[in-house]
């Protein structure tokens, strides 16, 4: 099984990508995490370059339309959607009746310097997510003071990353049988 | 010609089939709090014979004016057609009382099974152009989709939410009698 991680944020300290190595090392037997590297790539979404989609989006299609589930781990912008997640999310949307990210199991975590996590960031993820047809699981995982727990990341904080590594593989293996 | 009949109190004798092009089912829900908001299921079945009326309608066949929106009523967030691709109703009791009739039956939706009570009406048999029999059944009930899992919704800035939790399923059906073998 593979798991695709997308990371909201560019740069290269951030705490989200931090977050997804550390969920990388959570993975139970057999599932692979393959982090999608291509954000930075992705033009801004425009209706008239979408035939034929830009070279950066159908690689994310495709690493989306491969992947068993998706892992998307994001900051918080001004309380919201860092807007180069926002819009990779709306290239993938594309066309909306058959898009990659419909039915696929998507889990949505986060980290945050402040106290709460990037709680709001990921909301409005699972929104987007779940109005694009995404099996969006029933998991929240926001990292508060992200700076001080990813410095040294406590069992608390590797067991809920785990458990919700395991919902969305448990999720996923359900998805297989309905398949 | 008269069809004025006895004050029945069961269902016509019979085996009874639908006629699709001649029937419609669907559902109505009120949104933005304030208007009535509709769409249709285009493919179905329904039976109805001496052990009562039952129904299925495939969840793809969800019909509303926007496609996006059509998308969305299939995904998890409301129908999860994949994984539940039928809506399925099964009468356990059928009281008739002349044209009107009364179901206490089962409803699965998004593959949660539910009691629900259907009211409606009865009207014929006639005798179409070829000697076929036909009925006109009508039922209706209203359920609160968040008991079947269709939870989702969005919040109003002037309070309230988008789409109200009380749906209306409403079938309007013809229904010719199958011949004996």
């Amino acid at each position: 099984m593979v798991i695709l991680g997308i990371a909201g944020s560019l740069r290269s300290g951030s705490h989200n990508r931090e977050l997804l190595r550390l969920a990388a090392s959570t993975l139970p037997d057999g599932v692979e995490l393959e982090t999608w590297e291509g954000l930075r790539a992705i033009p801004p979404f425009d209706e008239d370059d979408e035939d034929p989609a830009p070279l950066p989006v159908a690689a994310l299609r495709a690493a989306v339309g491969s992947a068993n589930a998706v892992l998307i781990v994001t900051p918080e912008y001004n309380g919201s959607i860092p807007g180069a997640l926002k819009n990779a999310l709306d290239w993938a949307s594309r066309p909306g009746a058959t898009n990659v990210f419909r039915g696929k199991p998507v889990a949505v975590i986060g980290a945050s310097l402040g106290s709460f996590g990037g709680v709001w960031a990921q909301a409005e993820t699972r929104k987007v997510l779940g109005l694009m047809g995404a099996r969006v699981i029933d998991a929240e995982l926001s990292v508060g003071r992200a700076q001080d727990r990813l410095a040294e990341p406590d069992e608390e904080l590797l067991g809920r990353l785990r458990e919700t590594v395991a919902q969305l593989v448990e999720e996923t293996q359900l998805q297989s049988r309905a398949a | 010609m008269s069809i004025l009949q006895e004050q029945r109190t069961t269902l016509p004798t019979g085996t009874w089939k639908v006629d699709p092009v001649h029937s419609s089912v669907g559902f109505s829900v009120k949104h933005m709090v304030v208007a009535t908001f509709r769409g249709t299921f285009g493919s179905f079945d329904v039976d109805l014979g001496q052990n009562g009326i039952a129904g299925t309608v495939d969840v793809a066949s969800v019909s509303v004016q926007e496609p996006n929106l059509n998308g969305h009523l299939l995904a998890p967030d409301f129908f999860d057609a994949e994984r539940h691709p039928q809506l399925s109703f099964r009468s356990e009791t059928v009281r008739v009382d002349g044209d009107a009739v009364e179901i206490d039956g089962v409803l699965t939706v998004k593959g949660v099974t539910k009691p629900v009570v259907i009211s409606g009406a009865i009207s014929g048999p006639v005798e179409d152009f070829n000697g076929a029999h036909r009925l006109g059944v009508e039922l209706e009930t209203t359920i609160d989709r968040t008991a079947f899992g269709l939870d989702w919704n969005a919040p109003l800035p002037s309070g309230g939410f988008a789409v109200g939790n009380d749906v209306t399923l409403r079938a309007e059906l013809e229904l010719i009698r199958e011949t004996e073998a």
